[in-house]
C-alpha cells in the first residue's frame, strides 16, 4: 500500500517534469497564436482530470446512497475537493489565454458556460459540506451530487441553444494539429491524472483517517468512568 | 392523496391567518421592480428586452422567502419530527409543500405582473398565450426544486443563506429557460417553444428525483 503510493508519487513527478518538458521545449510555437498557446498544454489536461474528479465524484455518491457505506462518502468528498481544484485551474488558465488569442477574457460559449455551472454546483457542494452538521452531511451531500449531474445535460442543452441563438466567436479548431503537440497534450494528460490520483488518494486516506480518529474518540469518552474525567 | 391535502389546507390556512411571507414576499419583489426601474430607466423597445430577466429574478429572489419557511415552520414545537415517527408517506408531504409554495409563488405573481407592465410599459409583440403556460412550468421548476432544497437546509448551520446557495447553481438552466422564454414572447423575435420543452423537460427530470430522494432526506439522521 505505502510502496504503491511512493511508486505514483515518483511517476507523477517524472511525468510531470517530462510533460513540462515536452510542452516548453518539444512542441512547436504555434503559428498565429505564438507561445500563449502553450497553456493549452495545461488547461485542457486540467479540464479532462476535472470532469473525471466529478465524474468519480458522482458514482461514489450513487454507492453511498445505495449502501451507506463511509468510505465512498469520503471518497466522493476527496474527488470534489479536488475537482473543484482543477475546475479553478481550468477557469483561470482561460482567460489567460482567451485576452490574447480571441480579445476577450470570457464569452458565454458552450464549453465555458458548461464548466462555469459545474464548478458553480461543485462549490455549493462543498460549502453544503462544510456547513451541515452531525451524520447527515453525507447523505444530503450525496443527494445534492445526484441533482447537480442530472442538471449538467439540461445546462448543456439551455445553452447550446441559447448560443445558436447568438452567434459568437467560437474556437478556431480547422485544420490539423502537430503530433508533437499532441503528445505533449497526452503527457500533460497522464501527468495531471497522476496528480489528480495522488492527491486524491492521500486526501481519501486523511479523511478516512480522521473520521476513525473521530470514532475512537468518541468510543474512549463513552468507555472512560465518569470519575477519572 | 388525502394526507397531501390536508397538510397542503392547513399550510394555507396558517398562511391565510398570519400572512408573513406572501406579505415580506410581495414587499420584497415591489422593492426589486422600483429599485430597477429608477436605476435602469429603460425605453419600452429596452424593457422587452430586460423584462424577462428582471421579472425573474425578482420572483426568484422572493421566492426564497417562502422556501425558507417551508420547513422552518415545521421545526417548531417539533411538528416535523412527528412526520418523521408517522406512518405517512414521505411523498405526500412533499407533494403538499410543493404545491403550498406553488400557489403562494402564483399569487405573488398573479400580483406583481400588472405592476411590471406599469413600471416596464409592457405590451407583447410576440404570442401572449404562451406567457401563463410559461409562467406555471417556470414557477413549479423553482418550487419543487426549492422545496426540496429547503429540507436539506434546514439541516445545515445557517439555513436561512444555504437554501439559495444550493438552489441558485441547479436553477441556472430553468431561469435561462424561463428569462428567454418570456424575453421571446415579449420581442416576437424568436419562437419560446424550445424554452418550454426544456422547462418542461426539467420539471419532470427534478420532480421525479425530489420524490425518488425525498424519503431518505426527511429520515436523515
Amino acid at each position: 500500500m505505502k510502496s504503491t503510493f511512493t511508486g505514483l508519487a515518483i511517476l507523477t513527478a517524472l511525468l510531470l517534469s517530462w510533460g513540462l518538458y515536452q510542452a516548453l521545449v518539444i512542441a512547436p510555437t504555434e503559428q498565429t497564436m505564438g507561445d500563449v498557446q502553450r497553456i493549452f498544454y495545461y488547461h485542457v489536461p486540467s479540464a479532462w482530470t476535472a470532469f473525471i474528479l466529478f465524474f468519480i465524484n458522482l458514482i461514489a455518491s450513487i454507492v453511498y446512497l445505495a449502501n451507506r457505506s463511509s468510505k465512498a462518502d469520503a471518497l466522493a468528498l476527496a474527488a470534489a475537493e479536488v475537482g473543484v481544484v482543477f475546475c479553478t485551474v481550468v477557469l483561470v488558465t482561460g482567460p489567460i489565454w482567451a485576452r490574447p488569442v480571441w480579445g476577450i477574457w470570457w464569452t458565454w460559449d458552450l464549453r465555458l458556460t458548461l464548466t462555469l455551472v459545474l464548478w458553480l454546483i461543485y462549490v455549493s457542494y462543498l460549502m453544503l459540506r462544510r456547513f451541515s452538521s452531525g451524520g447527515q452531511t453525507a447523505l444530503i451531500a450525496a443527494v445534492l451530487a445526484v441533482f447537480g449531474a442530472l442538471d449538467v445535460p439540461l445546462v448543456y442543452f439551455s445553452i447550446w441553444f441559447f448560443r445558436t441563438q447568438h452567434p459568437q466567436p467560437v474556437m478556431g479548431n480547422g485544420g490539423s494539429i502537430d503530433p508533437r503537440m499532441l503528445h505533449a497534450l497526452l503527457i500533460n494528460w497522464a501527468a495531471f491524472s497522476c496528480f489528480a490520483a495522488l492527491v486524491l488518494w492521500s486526501r481519501f486516506r486523511l479523511e478516512v483517517l480522521r473520521r476513525n480518529l473521530e470514532q475512537t474518540q468518541a468510543l474512549e469518552e463513552l468507555l472512560q468512568p465518569r470519575s477519572s474525567r | 392523496m388525502s394526507l397531501t391535502w390536508v397538510t397542503l389546507a392547513k399550510d394555507l390556512r396558517l398562511e391565510w391567518r398570519s400572512k408573513d411571507s406572501i406579505n415580506s414576499m410581495l414587499f420584497f419583489a415591489l422593492l426589486v421592480v422600483v429599485i430597477f426601474s429608477f436605476s435602469f430607466d429603460p425605453t419600452a423597445e429596452e424593457s422587452r428586452q430586460i423584462a424577462g430577466g428582471l421579472v425573474w429574478v425578482a420572483f426568484l429572489f422572493a421566492a426564497v422567502v417562502a422556501l425558507n419557511q417551508t420547513w422552518a415552520r415545521e421545526l417548531r414545537n417539533h411538528v416535523l419530527d412527528a412526520y418523521r415517527v408517522s406512518p405517512a408517506p414521505a411523498n405526500a408531504l412533499f407533494l403538499a409543500k410543493a404545491f403550498g409554495n406553488f400557489i403562494f409563488v402564483t399569487v405573488l405573481e398573479l400580483l406583481m405582473t400588472p405592476l411590471f407592465i406599469i413600471f416596464y410599459n409592457l405590451r407583447a409583440l410576440g404570442p401572449a398565450y404562451q406567457l401563463p403556460l410559461v409562467t406555471v412550468l417556470g414557477t413549479w421548476a423553482l418550487v419543487v426544486n426549492g422545496t426540496f432544497f429547503a429540507a436539506i437546509s434546514i439541516r445545515t448551520r445557517s439555513r436561512e443563506i444555504m437554501l439559495p446557495l444550493l438552489l441558485f447553481p441547479v436553477s441556472i438552466p430553468a431561469v435561462l429557460a424561463m428569462v428567454e422564454a418570456t424575453r421571446s414572447i415579449l420581442t416576437g423575435d424568436f419562437s419560446a417553444r424550445f424554452w418550454l420543452v426544456l422547462l418542461a423537460a426539467y420539471d419532470v427530470v427534478f420532480t421525479i428525483a425530489s420524490l425518488f430522494l425525498f424519503e431518505s432526506v426527511l429520515h436523515a439522521e
